[in-house]
């Protein structure tokens, strides 16, 4: 099996293919995570305690209430912040978001809460001796980048990040002339969506090379664009039309 | 013979379908499905997987193949979530799974006390007979406070609120459990370190008060919630050493699935484990460390401990749920 990627088999007989999110995107997510649940929790001790006795700390003398006010909620938003938040959010958090990776099970759907208490519960292990040095060692080195946790409850860090947005957005934009066949709607798009990363010339003789393909396709005959300094904009729109129908 | 599917009867007609499906996406991801959407996801995952393997087919590489293997991996992730009946989940742990558990772990148990028992044999008899070495099993401070003929945990509700007390204690005797038993994965060793030592330590600390005539105060100390938090520990050490077997001697074709397998089993336990933890923690916070307290109220908080501690790991409490 490929240590970059995990290959599911699916009840339907497609293959799911998700890419596995090394050290780096792992250490990433961490990180922004770890910075937000810090933020929270002193957040919370400063206006617990800045409520409570007119400052923003607290000393020896102060209340017992106030110390319980202001510390148990803090040390619980530290603490729980990531198994709470992944039992919430199905295993994403918000650094998992912004770093683009999410768990999954090995069969590739989302993890049972059974799964997601096991895996925080082995913190405590990847966590020795500090800074997550066990875990760093053995995303590292096992083959499917993973830490114990992740051994001991069947689960994987893949990348997500925005490519389900970019293909939606993508899937919503699509031309589609019903009389072009499915290779030919492809090549378009393709084309469309790569046009500003092409180089001038290469675009206009591909789309001239298409229009003539698309225009034969539908029986007609492709209408010269008149060059001009918007020639290329014309030319796109052409493409755009042509392989949404609009025109002839 | 492969040929290029015809757009019109695929990839024009399923567009406006994928576009549905991705708009619904979120909305499924977010909350619980009803039996219309599940239906619904299902049928747009069937169609999806005809389309992804057409686009394969004909379009291979093609950023439209790819959007819609990205669409059918996280529909994939939907359809394939295991469902949630969290009511009927928690009456069955109780009432099923966790006596279930226990019962398999009961030699394993029995060993891991033996275990402990001894460790806390061998560390009496280290400061007993050497008395120089208690700097091995208690910090200076103590050491220092027991010389002065008091234990550290004399006055201890003058320095810390019994709330923050019992959270503390909680917390830490938690994290205890759950390192004797996580411990576990390197093939049993770590949980023998970790009871081992445990053991020791309460040994030793016992032999050092001795010598100054503190040993009984300590012993009611404890009483009321040592019994079940050390029975705890050991039941955490307990399901470490079946972790570690597990992967020694896998029962699956490979140790992977073995300790999944294994890890998934025991963490059941940890569902009675907690909340009985977390009453440890309370009665430490609020009953053991008042001096107020007598014998005779410090006995029965203890036995009525490990009576429900009994009842939870044996699904005694739990039977008329069962029976349901």
């Amino acid at each position: 099996m490929s240590t970059d990627s995990l290959i599911v088999t699916s009840a339907t007989g497609v293959d799911v293919e998700l890419a596995i999110a090394g050290p780096g995107s792992r250490a990433y997510a961490f990180v922004i995570d770890w910075h937000i649940r810090l933020l929270l929790a002193l957040t919370w001790f400063a206006v617990a305690a800045y409520a409570q006795t007119g400052v923003v700390y607290l000393t020896g003398k102060s209340a017992p209430l106030a110390i319980t006010i202001a510390v148990v909620p803090a040390l619980a938003i530290y603490f729980l912040y990531q198994p709470l938040l992944e039992l919430l959010l199905r295993g994403r958090t918000p650094g998992r978001r912004m770093a683009g990776v999410r768990i999954v099970n090995r069969q590739g759907g989302t993890p049972s809460i059974l799964a997601l208490l096991i895996r925080n519960a082995f913190r405590l292990i990847d966590s020795l001796p500090v800074l997550y040095g066990v875990g760093l060692c053995t995303t590292l080195f096992s083959a499917q980048r993973v830490r114990f946790g992740d051994l001991a409850a069947g689960t994987l860090l893949v990348h997500d990040g925005d490519t389900e947005a970019k293909a939606l957005a993508h899937l919503g934009a699509l031309s589609l002339n019903p009389a072009l066949d499915a290779g030919l709607l492809a090549l378009g798009n393709d084309l469309l969506l790569r046009w500003p990363d092409l180089e001038s010339a290469t675009r206009r003789r591909l789309t001239r090379e298409l229009l003539v393909r698309i225009a034969a396709a539908s029986g007609t005959v492709p209408t010269p664009v008149p060059e001009d300094s918007v020639y290329d904009r014309k030319l796109q729109q052409r493409l755009r039309d042509a392989l949404a129908g609009k025109i002839a | 013979m492969t040929t290029t599917p015809r757009a019109p009867s695929w990839l024009a007609l399923r567009a406006a379908q994928w576009n549905r499906l991705g708009a619904s996406l979120m909305t499924w991801r977010r909350g619980r499905l009803s039996r219309q959407d599940a239906l619904k996801a299902l049928e747009g995952y069937r169609g999806l997987a005809r389309d992804v393997a057409s686009a394969r087919q004909a379009m291979p590489g093609n950023p439209i193949t790819t959007a819609l293997e990205t669409l059918y991996a996280s529909l994939h992730a939907i359809v394939n979530r295991e469902p949630r009946h969290t009511l009927a989940s928690l009456r069955h742990l109780y009432a099923v799974e966790i006596p279930a558990t226990f019962q398999d772990l009961k030699p394993r148990l029995l060993g891991v006390w033996l275990l402990f028992a001894l460790s806390t044999a061998a560390g009496w008899w280290l400061i007993h007979s050497w008395p120089t070495l208690v700097g091995l099993v208690a910090s200076p401070a103590m050491i220092e406070q027991v010389e002065r003929g008091q234990l550290w945990t004399d006055g201890i509700l003058n320095i810390t609120p019994s709330s923050i007390l019992s959270l503390r204690i909680f917390t830490n005797n938690i994290a205890v459990t759950i390192f004797a038993c996580v411990a576990g994965i390197f093939y049993g060793l770590g949980t023998f370190y970790i009871i081992g030592t445990n053991g020791l330590m309460l040994g030793g600390v016992f032999a050092f008060t001795r010598q100054y005539g503190l040993d009984g105060d300590l012993l009611k100390f404890i009483f009321a919630h040592g019994t079940v938090e050390l029975s705890m520990i050991c039941l955490g050490g307990a399901a470490g050493v079946a972790l570690g077997e597990s992967l020694i001697r896998p029962k699956l074709a490979s140790r992977r699935d073995s300790l999944q397998q294994c890890t998934a089993k025991i963490a059941h336990l940890f569902g009675a484990l907690i909340p009985l933890l977390i009453i440890c923690g309370l009665i430490e916070g609020f009953v053991s460390p008042d001096t107020s307290i007598g014998w005779p109220v410090r006995l029965c908080v203890g036995l009525a401990n490990l009576a429900l501690m009994y009842a939870v790991l044996t699904g005694r409490l739990f039977k008329s749920a069962a029976a349901a």
